[in-house]
């Protein structure tokens, strides 16, 4: 104790301890800045997000619209079915340049009926409608020859540049120079949709059809792509899974701390860092060059995809091998299992709605990865075929999804820009399924002991 | 299909060898299956896999040697027979199947950990064997210390990597100007300020940019930063007034490219960095408020000094990422290869050019081609080099606190 006290303790203080001096407002307002910031950077990373996939809906979802016109087609027998037995045999002969005269005539009516036709020329109304118009109409009476004889109505696709003039993408102000379409057809356009005989509506063929050619917009459609990434992932899965559950099982469990145990997993640490395209490298020069595999197969797709999940897999799984508590493994042990039975009985079956979450995971990612499927072949093909027969998937060339994407956005005419997006919105969505379904397993099943 | 056939019958093979095995092991029994050793279903499992396993070894390797159709069969279905005849008459009473079953399981899971052993020799194999003969068509030195690139498929290119590296390096230090800061701020938000309910909103939200597919962002490129970029860096924006026509020209440039792969690397840095911030222990903050520090301050000055290994750890990671994206280049950088500083020029990179010469029609074995494999060893190289030092750093880190 001390009877000693601070000479200024007598006087009044100078300020009182609710004013802040210079420095802690400098303090506090540096403080201030700093959370700012903090929020800043996390709006940033928002905003872009936000802008992101809104560019993606705003520019993707006219993919799924298409602008049809109602034809009506005078399925001529003179010149269909000459021997006129209706045998399917037959029919085939008739080409497409058969039936696009057919069609000519049948679009030449509509325009009549809108009151135009004098000043436009045969050749000006086929820009009007798609190239593909001809083999629309053949594939229709071949599926059905008993319409053969009669007058049907065809609702053939507008070619791209009337669907982009519908959809706001052609401008009149801008075609001067577009051999493509004229003032005068777009005047026709105007009053065929007046008329109801060009309407537009839900485009099914870009969701099931097959890709076409560089001046058929269109018609393009990512029907077969998905089919091509179907097979891929079925690879993926038939091999990823087992494989990445069992190195997991080895690693977590069996394997003792060692040179090799080491080596193993610092590979799997780097694999997973390896670019995607180094990936690409080694199925091109290991599957196609060396094991003589198909080019442009969804089976060396799938198994190029294989080794570059699998890291993600093996890191998954042994994290949910990890999270089953070592007491399911005594108990197992000692009522007398096997340290193998004690595994694939009770720890594996504990574990599996963890490993499937992270299969999933991984199977999305492979989804959508393009740079490997680039250098394996799977680009600059044009996926038309369907494949016949379900083991013929795996080897006849097919594109996938993302490479039909990379395709569309590669070409030159502006209207396979939205079908680019467009695809975007199906991979999208295909993606967000699945990461649904690996978040409800987990909410549903994992178990916290 | 053969293939499939053959394999059909291999499985036919073991289902017969199973139930042989089974009924062999019930026998020697004598009706009672409590004096065998395993349980009759291991006999079962043991014939069967020494049916199936040899056999398909075989028919694999086969394959791939390339034998005629008939060699494979009988090889295939030979080996499945062998293994049978081996494996069934030592099945009796005091046969230990469960041993020899899980001896044969164990041998699986050892090979399915294997396969990222043969996956990284695979890879380290086919790009020395191309680039070696890529190197005997074209010099050494000219390959790494030549400033020009010029592929002509018909012939007397020059193929000189540095325009590429530096385009590949110019473009991987503008996304991590765009990715770093935000995600560092992000990261330490989230980590010290944000509430829980905040925080489980918002880190999923970010991370949904780390699950998009990099072709997205390659289209986002080519279709929307790169015409905006231009219109205001073109030659009808304000820049036009400064130097004339503007400092862009096209919309794929080094720019383009840099911004949207620092858009993908946002999460990849705030994540990383989350979880090296919050393994800082709470010790430290406690000391620092303390004596009086504020938040920011305990920040800036005992928690990120203390998790800058860390940190640099995630961004050599971030900077490895960049270095070997693929898709966001091809489409938002352009094709040409250039020397420049400026950012708003179009210039490409090391994987642009491997998609590039590998996609065209050159034949494998021309130059052209094969310098895609000399390309992909030298980024292989660096971005494990990469890889390996920040792993080591992040390990490192990790243990100093643990």
């Amino acid at each position: 104790m001390s009877d000693a006290t601070h000479p200024a303790a007598h006087k009044s203080p100078a300020r009182s301890l609710h004013q802040l001096d210079a420095r802690t407002k400098r303090r506090n307002a540096s403080e201030r800045r700093f959370k700012v910031m903090g929020i800043v950077a996390i709006g940033i990373g928002l905003a872009f997000l936000v802008l992101l996939l809104s560019t993606i809906v705003i520019n993707g979802s006219t993919a799924f619209q298409q602008t049809f016109i109602k034809v009506p087609v005078y399925l001529d027998p003179a010149k269909l079915d000459k021997s006129g037995n209706r045998d399917p045999d037959d029919l085939k002969k008739a080409t497409t340049f058969t039936y696009a005269p057919l069609v000519q005539n049948g679009l030449l009516e509509v325009v009549q009926k809108a009151g135009f036709g004098s000043e436009l020329s045969k050749s000006d109304m086929k820009n009007l409608i798609s190239a593909s118009a001809a083999s629309q109409v053949r594939d229709r009476v071949l599926a059905d020859p008993s319409l053969i004889g009669k007058t049907v109505d065809f609702e053939i696709f507008a070619s791209s540049r009337v669907d982009g003039y519908l959809k706001g993408r052609v401008h009149r102000d801008e075609i001067a120079l577009d051999k493509n379409i004229s003032v005068a057809q777009l005047d026709l356009v105007d009053s065929l949709r007046k008329d109801g005989a060009l309407h537009k509506g839900f485009n099914w063929t870009f969701i099931f059809g097959a890709d076409a050619s560089d001046s058929r917009a269109e018609q393009a459609g990512i029907g077969i792509a998905m089919l091509g990434s179907f097979y891929m992932m079925l690879v993926v899965l038939v091999l990823a899974l087992p494989i990445g559950v069992a190195a997991s099982i080895y690693l977590e469990e069996f394997a003792k701390k060692n040179r090799f145990t080491d080596l193993i997993e610092v590979n799997i640490s780097n694999l997973a860092a390896v670019p995607s395209i180094v990936f690409g490298i080694l199925g091109l020069a290991a599957f196609i060059q060396f094991a003589h595999l198909p080019q442009s197969a969804p089976l060396v797709g799938g198994l190029v995809l294989t080794l570059m999940t699998l890291p993600t897999i093996i890191i998954s799984t042994r994290a949910a091998l990890k999270a089953v508590p070592p007491s399911i493994r005594d108990a197992a042990l000692g009522v007398g299992a096997s340290k193998m039975q004690s595994v694939f009985h009770h720890v594996l079956p504990l574990a599996m709605p963890g490993i499937l979450t992270g299969t999933i995971i991984g199977l999305a990612q492979a989804l959508g990865e393009t740079a490997p499927l680039l250098l394996i072949g799977m680009v600059g093909y044009v996926a038309t075929n369907t494949p016949e027969g379900f083991w013929d998937g795996f080897v006849s060339p097919n594109s996938a999804m993302p490479a039909q994407i990379y395709e569309w956005a590669k070409r030159a005419d502006p209207a396979f820009y939205e079908r680019a997006w467009g695809g975007i919105i199906i991979l999208l969505i295909f993606l967000l399924g699945m990461n649904l379904i690996a978040i409800i397993l987990r909410r549903k099943f994992e178990r916290r002991w | 299909m053969p293939v499939f056939w053959l394999a059909g019958i291999v499985v036919a093979l073991s289902i017969a060898g199973f139930a042989m095995g089974r009924a062999r092991a019930f026998q020697s029994s004598g009706g009672d299956a409590r004096v065998l050793h395993s349980l009759p279903f291991y006999a079962g499992a043991l014939v069967a896999m020494s049916a199936c396993l040899p056999a398909l070894i075989v028919l694999v390797l086969l394959m791939v040697l390339g034998s005629s159709p008939l060699i494979i069969s009988i090889a295939t279905i030979g080996a499945a027979l062998i293994g049978i005849a081996l494996s069934f008459p030592r099945i009796s009473r005091d046969f230990r199947a469960r041993n020899a079953v899980e001896a044969g399981v164990r041998g699986l899971l050892i090979a399915a950990a294997s396969i990222a052993i043969l996956t990284t020799i695979g890879i380290v194999l086919s790009l020395i064997f191309n680039t070696v003969e890529f190197f005997k068509l074209y010099p050494f030195t000219e390959f790494f210390f030549g400033t020009e690139w010029a592929p002509s498929f018909g012939g007397g290119s020059t193929l000189g990597i540095l325009p590429l590296i530096w385009g590949t390096l110019y473009i991987s230090l503008i996304a991590l100007l765009v990715a770093v800061p935000v995600g560092l701020f992000a990261a330490v938000y989230l980590s010290e300020y944000a509430s829980r309910p905040v925080r489980s909103v918002i880190k999923p939200l970010l991370e949904v940019l780390a699950g998009i597919p990099t072709i997205v962002y390659g289209l986002f490129a080519l279709l929307t930063v790169g015409p905006f970029l231009v219109s205001i860096f073109g030659p009808n924006g304000p820049t036009a007034a400064i130097s004339e026509n503007g400092w862009m020209h096209a919309g794929t440039a080094v720019m383009t490219a840099g911004l949207v792969m620092g858009i993908m690397l946002i999460p990849f840095v705030s994540s990383l960095s989350d979880d090296i911030i919050n393994a800082v222990p709470q010790s430290l903050r406690d000391g620092s408020y303390g004596i009086g520090a504020t938040k920011s301050e305990t920040i800036k000055q005992v928690i990120l000094p203390a998790a800058l290994p860390g940190i640099v750890g995630a961004v050599l990671l971030a900077a490895s990422r960049a270095i070997g994206e693929t898709m966001i280049v091809v489409l938002g950088a352009g094709a040409a290869a250039r020397l420049s500083l400026n950012p708003f020029e179009a210039m490409t990179t090391v994987t642009a050019k491997i998609v590039s010469q590998l996609t065209g029609d050159a034949d494998f074995s021309s130059p052209e081609a094969l310098v895609a494999f000399a390309l992909a060893m030298t980024l292989f190289v660096i971005t494990l080099c990469l890889n390996v030092f920040a792993l080591w750093i992040v390990r490192k880190y990790r243990e100093q606190y643990e």
